[in-house]
């Protein structure tokens, strides 16, 4: 289990890490222990798979990419061949199933929508299963950091 | 507009941050820039929107979020955008999306909840449902995490 001090590091560190030239001395100095002491807790947090990775989390949209969510219908049998197809794609980022009908669920990010119409065509006929498109009209709330502190 | 050097510098910012005390440093030596170019970078890349954030991307699952459902809602055109606000403002919600219906589907607005039981999940959903009085909606568990990866961007395979 993580204990007080990794939750605090976390706390800080999901929302942002320092922006310093030395970013675990600066948040030892916050938490009163020592530099070397939050690297090798941030190390551990990673070897454990608790933290993905430390760095941006950058805004599609604004890098000029399109993102849109996919609904896939996939009979029961050959959820295994279609996951394989789709997770084939790098710009699938997300891929859930999920108790529905529409049971596959991903997001895909393409550079250009030309890019993105041709990924979805490919996809709807290497797997023959009926999909929706569904690009976001309107976003109101994009957060990917949620409270750990508790 | 993005440099060929700066989208250098966000192939590496979008991987993990490099070992050691002065992982910046590093960063610019691979790059050409000096520690400070980086972070003056960083700043700007952030004021500008290209980065929404910097910091550690956590598997929500392993930090105890078991539990997510994406909610979706039937609401009605006219109250579209300020339900989607209403929605917005709950802290369990991370994200929220209006989307095009299709047939057979009237659902609109999508949040995504994160809880530690299913029980919490439903139990927000019905808080959300209260403060929009949009009753019509159906909660999706997941039930596998077939992918979670984080796009990388400017790669020639993209």
């Amino acid at each position: 289990m993580i204990d007080g001090l990794d939750r605090q590091i976390l706390a800080i560190i999901q929302g942002n890490f320092p922006l310093t030239p030395e970013p675990y001395a600066d948040l030892a100095a916050v938490l009163g222990v020592t530099a070397a002491e939050v690297e090798t807790r941030v190390q551990k947090l990673k070897e454990r798979g608790i933290i993905r990775r430390i760095g941006g989390v950058f805004d599609s949209r604004r890098l000029g990419y399109r993102a849109t969510l996919c609904a896939l219908k996939v009979p029961p049998d050959r959820v295994d061949a279609v996951v394989a197809i789709v997770n084939g794609y790098p710009g699938v980022t997300h891929n859930y199933l999920r108790e529905h009908e529409y049971n596959m669920w991903f997001t895909l990010i393409a550079p250009t929508a030309a890019k993105m119409a041709a990924i979805i065509a490919e996809i709807k006929a290497r797997t023959g299963c009926e999909l929706q498109n569904l690009p976001a009209s309107r976003v109101f709330k994009i957060k990917v950091d949620l409270p750990v502190d508790r | 507009m993005l440099t060929e050097l700066d989208k250098r510098l966000i192939r590496l910012l979008q991987e993990d941050l490099p070992a050691g005390p002065r992982p910046y440093a590093v960063i610019g030596d691979q790059v050409g820039l000096s520690e400070a170019a980086v972070l003056d970078r960083i700043h700007d890349y952030l004021a500008k929107g290209y980065v929404r954030r910097f910091g550690a991307v956590l598997r929500h699952r392993k930090a105890g979020f078991t539990a997510n459902a994406m909610v979706v809602w039937d609401v009605p055109a006219e109250r579209a955008v300020a339900v989607g606000n209403l929605m917005a403002v709950f802290p369990e919600v991370s994200h929220c999306y209006e989307r095009p219906r299709f047939p057979g589907w009237p659902f609109s607005h999508y949040t995504m909840l994160h809880g530690r039981t299913r029980e919490e999940c439903a139990a927000i959903a019905a808080r959300i449902a209260a403060k929009t009085g949009v009753n019509h909606y159906r909660l999706l568990f997941s039930t596998a995490e077939l992918k979670k990866t984080s796009m990388r961007y400017f790669y020639a395979e993209d």
